[in-house]
């Protein structure tokens, strides 16, 4: 093996303040179990989606602060970084089948909304850059719709709530919204409402218990053997020969 | 023509009908409305403290929106929203200073050095559309309406910003309600402090101020009062039932928002509601002479 390709460039990091060589092409969350450190909690999917692996860094020499998630932030030469794996903020409880899907419900909740001087630090360190102050802002006049358009890429990591003066917990608003907007506002499909009904009147129970009853090698084929929905299809796309279907 | 607008909160839940009937009145002007992109909220009232400059970054914010947009000119139609607006404008047109902190604070944002003028409706109504111009288009006069003119603080104090040449007698409501055919009316209490947020912290202190002015509305025979403000109206619209309960000799009295007598008169009052949100003096008057479907 004299080929330098397969030799990793090494970078300095500095995890916590302690400095660590790792190679260049890591995500901090490799570069950091590189280093050794074990994650129990603050990872998640790995896949950039969870929102567990919220990771804040500076670089040499900049005073701003930056963020990302572990599993997607490739590591560069000197950056100062710790995971925040969970960051407090009040979330509140709530009868969900007796609330309004109207502002006051959320202003009742969340009075502190109030607080929000329009700052913008929550919008800066969002790593999902989602607009975070302008679904306050939405919160504030009561357009659910716009909060819930604005802030449906939160992955709910709190790193907006550990930066905003007014000591908000903006997630915790934002998902309040969304549920109160998709529960309560937007129509029902009826197609939906069609297929629980279906699925409610056990027409699949048969077919699945027969398929409970097939074991191993004869199960594997009929998973493999499935008919799946090609990935251009339109909505009127049916399967045709699913077991049951 | 169009005009770059910001609405404020208050006009998307509990003023929605200020906002309605605004909308309506200036398409039958005309004027299309063109409500910010991206807005937040003005910051409601103004930082007086000169060291306070974290309070002027959201009516700055919302001045940078405007001038991002492209517009030179951003409407307003609640009273409070354009004195917060107006206010935080002349800070940065005035004091380089602060401006400099402000915008080495905004980072982020495009920079700001005052380049949007902030008007109300009225002050836009008068000097960009005309009175004449007002009066030519209006199909059902609002003859007969003695109409209390009622500007509270916000749109007059301080001088500085006030939409009228004399904030101590001013003149833009009278002219906006005579081009609409009604009778603008003096009462007294034109310039008066509603009583604001004194509700919440001094509640009688509030139910004096507005009850006395509700008294002297009366007292001058008027039909109804016209304001701007979703504060004022809320202290001396929507809050009678419980004026009337320390003040039992009270009278109910229509209040309506000045858009909305434009709508009416416009031909478009129908849009200028949901009128659920007038007290129920002013939906009775609404039915009785006809003025809209209540």
């Amino acid at each position: 093996m004299t080929d330098a390709a397969v030799i990793p460039d090494m970078v300095p990091i500095f995890i916590m303040g302690k400095r660590y060589w790792v190679p260049d092409s890591l995500t901090i969350m490799k570069a950091m179990e590189y280093a050794g450190y074990q994650f129990i909690r603050g990872s998640g999917c790995r896949g950039g989606i969870c929102g567990a692996c919220a990771t804040v860094y500076r670089k040499e020499g900049d005073y701003k602060i930056y963020t990302g998630l572990a599993c997607q932030t490739v590591v560069e030469p000197n950056m100062h970084l710790a995971q925040l794996p969970f960051y407090p903020a009040l979330r509140q409880k709530y009868d969900y089948a007796a609330a309004s899907a109207v502002a006051e419900t959320v202003h009742a909740l969340y009075p502190e909304l109030f607080r929000c001087v329009a700052c913008n630090a929550c919008t800066k360190v969002c790593p999902m850059d989602v607009q975070v102050m302008d679904y306050i802002a939405a919160a504030k006049r009561g357009d659910l719709e716009a909060v819930n358009e604005i802030s449906f890429d939160c992955i709910q990591c709190g790193l907006c709530a550990s930066r905003c003066m007014g000591e908000l917990p903006q997630y915790h608003i934002a998902q309040l919204a969304r549920r109160l907007y998709s529960g309560k506002i937007v129509v029902r499909t009826a197609h939906l409402n069609k297929m629980v009904d279906t699925i409610k009147g056990g027409k699949f129970e048969g077919p699945l218990q027969e398929v409970m009853k097939i074991k191993g090698d004869a199960l594997k084929k009929l998973y493999t053997d499935r008919q799946m929905e090609p990935a251009m299809s339109d909505e009127t796309w049916a399967p045709s020969s699913n077991v049951g279907l | 023509m169009k005009i770059a607008y910001y609405p404020g909160c208050t006009l998307k839940t509990k003023a929605k009908n200020l906002e309605n009937a605004a909308i309506a009145a200036l398409g039958k002007l005309g004027v299309e409305v063109e409500e910010l992109e991206r807005w937040n909220c003005c910051g409601a009232v103004y930082s007086l403290a000169d060291d306070d400059l974290i309070h002027q970054v959201a009516p700055v914010r919302v001045l940078i929106r405007a001038k991002d947009s492209g517009a030179n000119k951003v409407m307003t139609l609640c009273s409070q929203c354009y004195n917060t607006l107006a206010r935080a404008n002349r800070l940065v047109k005035e004091d380089e200073e602060k401006r400099k902190t402000l915008n080495l604070f905004m980072d982020e944002e495009s920079g700001y050095n005052g380049e949007v003028e902030v008007v109300h409706m009225l002050q836009f109504l008068r000097d960009t559309i005309g009175w004449d111009e007002v009066k030519k288009k209006v199909v059902k006069p609002l003859a007969g309406l003695k109409v209390a003119p009622f500007y509270g603080c916000t749109l007059l104090r301080p001088t500085e910003v006030s939409i009228d040449e004399q904030p101590f007698a001013p003149k833009v409501m009278n002219e906006f309600l005579t081009a609409l055919g009604a009778t603008p009316v003096q009462f007294g209490s034109t310039t008066d402090c509603c009583g604001a947020y004194e509700v919440l912290v001094n509640p009688d202190a509030a139910v004096r101020q507005s009850a006395d002015i509700l008294v002297k509305a009366k007292a001058a025979g008027v039909d109804a009062i016209a304001l701007s403000c979703p504060l004022c109206e809320y202290n001396l619209g929507r809050r009678q039932p419980s004026i009337k309960l320390a003040r039992p000799e009270i009278e109910e009295m229509p209040v309506y928002y000045f858009s909305q007598l434009l709508a009416m008169a416009l031909g478009v009052a129908e849009q200028s509601g949901p009128f659920e949100l007038n007290n129920l003096a002013t939906r009775a008057q609404i039915k009785e002479r006809k003025l809209a479907t209540v």
